[in-house]
């Protein structure tokens, strides 16, 4: 494609954000760098000092920073999982959607793996992980499985982001180098095209194991120790539900901020938003279905400890936490939701932000009122309060998705271009091709016909 | 090889701490700020955990000394993921500082929360750093660590049974703790060897352990107040 004719390439306003910088973005780029410096000094900091700036201690030995992993791997299932599962059940409204869903993933699994680091006494010693690991340790499951996840959603993050790099490249304009890397000589031929979709299927199909391996086996960080509260079996889906519920209303946020600053509203359309938040309105219900089984079983059967921990939720110091969760999680998405009228932008805006606190919280009240009251009913019920340091580097977590987020607009196409064109030439014929199948073939029914006629 | 156990006689213990304090003395145990107490960062390897029995005015106090109770089927040692813990030959549930990646797993695995944490580095104040025990190392930042059952002892006590050309004998090797029990509360022994005192006093009806049915198999038991 020559330079004469690109500008008047129907998609050109995807192609907009990668050659045009406006002010506001480095504004915003700025505030979030300054969070991330001083976030990263007070790590510093917490190097120097040791694990003594937080404001952990007996018997809560984890607070923010394991609670912001489990969140932030949580969010990570959103990009991956959905679009996988929307492409393989060949939904044609995904298309728009699923890079931006990947990118999430790629992003938030970067910082959400960091975080059991942060957390480590002895980050120097990390490597002991590699040279004398114990394959018993649910915390070597993790190793592995966040690892495995990590290299498989980057790999499906970049794959079908080749046929995009070779647009670019076409183009020439910018970082031509990197995109020729990149690019890999793709050229859209039907050959290169055929090889694509067949990496892009494979990868789809295993994606989905390991995603939901990955918060199955943060759950049983918990649910493998006998702490009430956590020794659950239900834990390992509860956390996948928790942690799509809470991908998807990252998603929605994503969208809807990046439509506005791109003027992406041609592409990114009602029925993209009514379709997901109706998922995540249904994520909403699921996830109260989970929590209600969870907690009346542990009710029901009235054990003292798991009581000590049940009414330190429902009643104790945790109770407005908790029902801050139930609010969020569920009385605001399903108001919000559950209604044609309220389910427009500003209201799917809220309830996805609502979902985002709500999920948090949910990590919060799962980790610490399991730690602050120990088995042992001698033991005093712990308080624990977070320290700047925590709080700082919480926030940086959040500035640095946004931020890496932005990065990627600027090399890359955050909708994916290839997959709208082909969209636009061949779904409707597939589509229609498929809906007919869906139904009785006309030439079985009149042979059928024929066949009765001919016994009389 | 040994298999070492204890019990407490809590109708012998009159709470009076003498255990506690012999244990931080003798293993180094940092001494932390006001500041970091109230946030829980006491570092005890031999609490005295205190209940309370009745209603008032019949009310009764109940001490325990908690040490690390050398779980048969350590919860902790399973949790892991660095082998910085492990059960040793004679029966005790080790660490192994230089291995700990500091993740803090096996404090949130054990039930009993007998393990601290090293929130920061402990550097001796006077007059601690006077009598800092040579035996025993003290701690860097960022690792856990546990009661030992003084294990630094039974090293001694076996070079010494060693260089005299014989077994270990009961007495040769207890822990501070018990040593210095004024109201002799404690027996310890080889369990291994049904002579001892400590496996005849763990036959005693009054005999229990915390937590029984967590299948934890505590070496360490206690019995009853009468």
């Amino acid at each position: 494609m020559n330079s004469q004719n690109y500008k008047t390439d129907e998609d050109e306003v995807l192609f907009r954000p990668i050659y045009h910088t406006g002010r506001g973005f480095y504004l915003i780029a700025a505030v979030l760098l300054l969070i991330m410096l001083v976030a990263g000094t007070l790590y510093v900091s917490q190097l120097i000092y040791g694990l003594g700036v937080t404001g952990m201690g007996e018997p809560v030995t984890w607070g923010f920073y394991i609670i912001d992993f489990i969140f932030f791997i949580g969010i990570s299932h959103a990009g991956t999982l959905i679009s996988a599962i929307l492409r393989l059940s060949k939904a044609e409204w995904r298309r728009p959607i699923t890079r931006m869903a990947e990118v999430i993933t790629a992003i938030v699994l970067a910082i959400g793996g960091l975080h059991p680091i942060i957390d480590l006494g002895r980050p120097d010693r990390i490597l002991h992980l590699v040279t004398s690991g114990r394959l018993q340790s649910p915390l070597l499951w993790d190793v592995f499985s966040i690892t495995a996840y990590f290299t498989a959603s980057t790999v499906y993050l970049y794959l079908p982001l080749i046929p995009d790099i070779a647009l670019l490249r076409d183009r020439g304009d910018k970082h031509h180098k990197l995109y020729e890397f990149l690019s890999w000589g793709y050229n859209g031929s039907p050959e290169h095209k055929k090889v694509l979709e067949r990496a892009i299927n494979i990868l789809m199909v295993m994606v989905i194991p390991i995603a939901i391996s990955v918060h199955t086996i943060i759950s049983w960080i918990f649910a493998m120790t006998l702490q009430p509260g956590w020794h659950s079996t239900i834990f390992g889906p509860y956390f996948v539900v928790g942690a799509i519920f809470s991908g998807i209303a990252a998603l929605l946020i994503i969208m809807i901020i990046f439509r506005k600053a791109y003027h992406f509203e041609n592409y990114l359309r009602d029925v993209h938003f009514d379709y997901l938040s109706t998922l995540l309105l249904i994520m909403s219900l699921l996830w109260f279905y989970f929590t209600f089984a969870e907690y009346l079983t542990g009710f029901y059967g009235h054990e003292p400890q798991e009581m000590r921990v049940f009414f330190y939720k429902i009643d104790g110091r945790f109770a407005p936490l908790f029902w801050l969760m139930v609010v969020c999680n569920f009385v605001i998405p399903v108001i919000l939701l559950g209604f044609k009228k309220l389910r427009k932008i500003p209201g799917i805006l809220i309830a996805s932000f609502s979902v985002i606190l709500g999920m948090w919280l949910e990590r919060l009240i799962i980790v610490i009122p399991s730690l602050a009251n120990p088995r042992l009913s001698y033991v005093r019920t712990g308080v624990y309060f977070p320290s700047i340091t925590e709080v700082m580097l919480l926030l940086f977590g959040l500035a640095a998705l946004g931020f890496g987020f932005m990065m990627f607009s600027k090399l890359f196409p955050l909708i994916s271009i290839w997959e709208i064109k082909e969209g636009r030439e061949e779904s409707v014929h597939n589509v229609s091709q498929r809906l007919k199948g869906y139904f009785p073939a006309p030439q079985a029914m009149h042979s059928m016909e024929v066949e009765g006629h001919h016994e009389q | 090889m040994a298999r070492y156990g204890m019990v407490i006689d809590l109708d012998r213990c009159t709470g009076c701490g003498a255990c506690v304090t012999a244990c931080k003395a003798e293993n180094n145990v940092a001494i932390v700020s006001e500041d970091d107490a109230k946030m829980g960062r006491t570092m005890f390897w031999m609490k005295m955990l205190v209940g309370y029995e009745g209603e008032y005015p019949n009310i009764k106090m109940k001490f325990i000394p908690r040490l690390c109770f050398e779980c048969d089927k350590p919860p902790c040692i399973k949790v892991c993921p660095v082998r910085a813990t492990y059960k040793n030959e004679d029966g005790l549930v080790a660490q192994i500082y230089p291995q700990c990646i500091g993740c803090r797993y096996c404090m949130a695995a054990c039930p009993y929360t007998v393990k601290v944490f090293n929130w920061y580095r402990y550097v001796p104040e006077k007059p601690m750093s006077n009598c800092i025990n040579p035996d025993v190392s003290v701690r860097p930042k960022g690792v856990v660590e546990k009661c030992t059952f003084c294990i630094h002892r039974l090293q001694k006590a076996k070079e010494l049974a060693q260089a005299e050309h014989r077994k270990m004998r009961e007495g040769d090797y207890v822990p501070a703790c018990m040593q210095v029990c004024p109201a002799k509360a404690f027996y310890f022994g080889d369990l291994d060897n049904p002579q001892n005192r400590v496996t005849e006093a763990m036959r005693d009806v009054r005999g229990f352990t915390l937590l029984e049915d967590l299948g934890t198999d505590p070496k360490v038991h206690y019995l009853h107040a009468k």
